[in-house]
């Protein structure tokens, strides 16, 4: 039965993109967009890749969703969501084929891997962790990590530097108002300690489960954003130094502890075995905050209400 | 008896899912729409939760699936609430 | 048991495919956002049936999905206000008990009973 329902799947993924990127209507693309993120999210978990399908049904079911509806909000608000979107760009959709022909024949052309990998299953026990995605990301690979971090932080400062200068330094975003006592109102007060509880919950947990820092802290920017646009939170201004911290301490806390490794022990970014799981669930709560405020900040965008109020 | 059950539980589910998305595309307007939609949240996932807990290995995944389905039952109440008064709204702008 | 839970599976799969098509007829934009909160739903519940065949951390990811549900929807009422940064509840607006009870009580706009 696992074939017809994995058909039935990819036959809907398949779908939904298509629908995605046909027709005029910009809202319509943008729920079908949100809805293929979903649909990605459950074949990651057919796939076996389950850190993966956590940061999907984050991100696309959570912060990408909320930032295309938001900005469709904005765009409807000074009068241009309606402006229809050209029906076919013959160069891009061939572009878009060529690509996807080329990236199938890849597949198909390489070898059947073993999985897991044997140098992964004989190298796990060094690693200090249990769950082989987060032993890659935070040991084996922790340069790519370390990298990524700062791109993140990178795009941020893109974002930031849209903002027009009367309004800088100010809050992100526009002023949120709700119906005091309201459903939204109530909504933002009841949902952000639960999903902080998760977030802080799948950073822990990622040592030895699906989990880990990128989901925790994705989470936790989801609710966060639930929580400035339900009201129930006032994010600060964009120089506080409380939240400049925040930015840097992960990035900054993995950098540091790389310098150690080439200062005192085996060389840049090694992780002794005694030490490893102590100090990856440092990087990754470091990471974890880092992220959230990031990504937070990301979806809000550049300040736009006054300074200081 | 207890796969019995699943087999008997996850089946109501499905038919409550299949009733709420007819109803979805069948009914009028809006607020139909939306009526019809809660009972597939609601009931639907509440009877594919019962019976997937009685296949659960422990207590502990029979409590995560109880917490998922109250976090979809608050999350539906507050999104027809929102989803209806925004509607509701926007008809008495264009009416 | 596998076999039976990928059949509610797939069944639940082709009731989604239903949702979608309200998604693209609309025609409010009401309408596409609840045939997304269904597909988020029925997503939930496919997750939870295939938790017994892919293991028991799929809950996670089901978790996720309940949790961050309600987001969409919150972007859709915003996305609908006049300011983009609103609330459909404010000031009575899309409640006519309350808009009868603002004109007639100027002091208090919410009403009681």
């Amino acid at each position: 039965m696992m074939p017809v329902f994995d058909a039935t799947l990819c036959g809907l993924i398949l779908a939904v993109a298509l629908a995605a990127v046909a027709g005029r209507d910009v809202f319509r693309a943008i729920v079908f967009f949100i809805v293929y993120g979903l649909m990605l999210a459950v074949a990651w978990v057919r796939l076996g890749a389950l850190d993966v399908a956590l940061a999907e049904a984050a991100i696309s079911g959570g912060l990408t969703a909320g930032l295309f509806l938001v900005a469709y909000g904005r765009l409807a608000a000074v009068g241009a969501a309606d402006e229809p979107a050209g029906l076919l760009n013959p160069p891009a959709a061939l572009a878009g084929c060529g690509l996807s022909a080329a990236l199938g024949w890849a597949w198909f052309a390489l070898p059947q891997p073993d999985r897991p990998a044997p140098q992964l299953a004989e190298a796990l026990p060094r690693s200090g962790v249990e769950n082989p995605v987060t032993a890659v990301l935070l040991n084996f690979r922790a340069w790519d990590t370390l990298l990524e971090s700062v791109v993140l932080l990178t795009a941020l400062i893109g974002v930031l530097m849209l903002a027009r200068v009367g309004a800088w330094p100010g809050r992100p975003g526009l002023a949120q108002h709700v119906r005091p006592g309201g459903v939204m109102a109530g909504f933002g007060r009841v949902l952000p300690p639960v999903g902080l509880l998760v977030g802080v919950y799948l950073v822990y947990v990622g040592a030895e489960r699906p989990g880990g820092a990128f989901q925790g802290g994705t989470v936790i920017a989801a609710v966060g954003l639930v929580a400035t646009l339900t009201g129930a939170f006032r994010p600060p201004a964009v120089d506080a130094p409380g939240w400049r911290a925040a930015l840097v301490a992960g990035p900054l806390l993995f950098l540091l502890w790389g310098l150690a490794g080439a200062v005192i022990g085996n060389g840049f970014l090694t992780f002794p075995p005694t030490l490893a799981g102590a100090a990856i669930l440092a990087i990754e709560a470091a990471l974890a905050v880092s992220i959230a405020v990031t990504l937070a900040v990301l979806v809000l965008g550049a300040p736009e209400q006054a300074a200081r109020e | 008896m207890a796969d019995l059950t699943t087999y008997v539980l996850t089946s109501v589910g499905l038919v409550f899912f299949v009733a709420g998305t007819l109803g979805l595309l069948r009914f009028p307007d809006v607020f139909t729409r939306l009526h019809a939609l809660t009972k597939a949240d609601n009931l639907g996932l509440g009877f594919i939760a019962l019976g997937v807990a009685l296949q659960a290995p422990s207590w502990r995944e029979v409590a995560l699936l109880a917490v998922i389905w109250v976090l979809a039952l608050l999350a539906a109440g507050t999104a027809s609430q929102l989803v209806a008064r925004a509607a509701r709204a926007e008809d008495e702008d264009s009416g | 048991m596998t076999f039976w839970l990928s059949l509610i599976a797939t069944g639940l799969l082709a009731s989604l495919a239903g949702a979608l098509w309200r998604v693209w007829r609309g025609p409010r934009a009401a309408d596409r956002m609840m045939g997304a909160q269904l597909v988020g739903t029925a997503g939930v519940a496919v997750l939870m049936l295939l938790a017994p065949a892919e293991g028991w951390a799929t809950l996670d990811v089901a978790l996720l999905l309940a949790l961050l549900a309600a987001l969409a929807a919150i972007g859709f009422a915003k996305a609908t206000s006049p300011d983009g940064a609103g609330d459909p509840e404010e000031d009575g607006a899309g409640d006519p008990e309350e808009q009868q009870a603002a004109a007639a009580d100027t002091t208090d706009g919410r009403a009681d009973g």
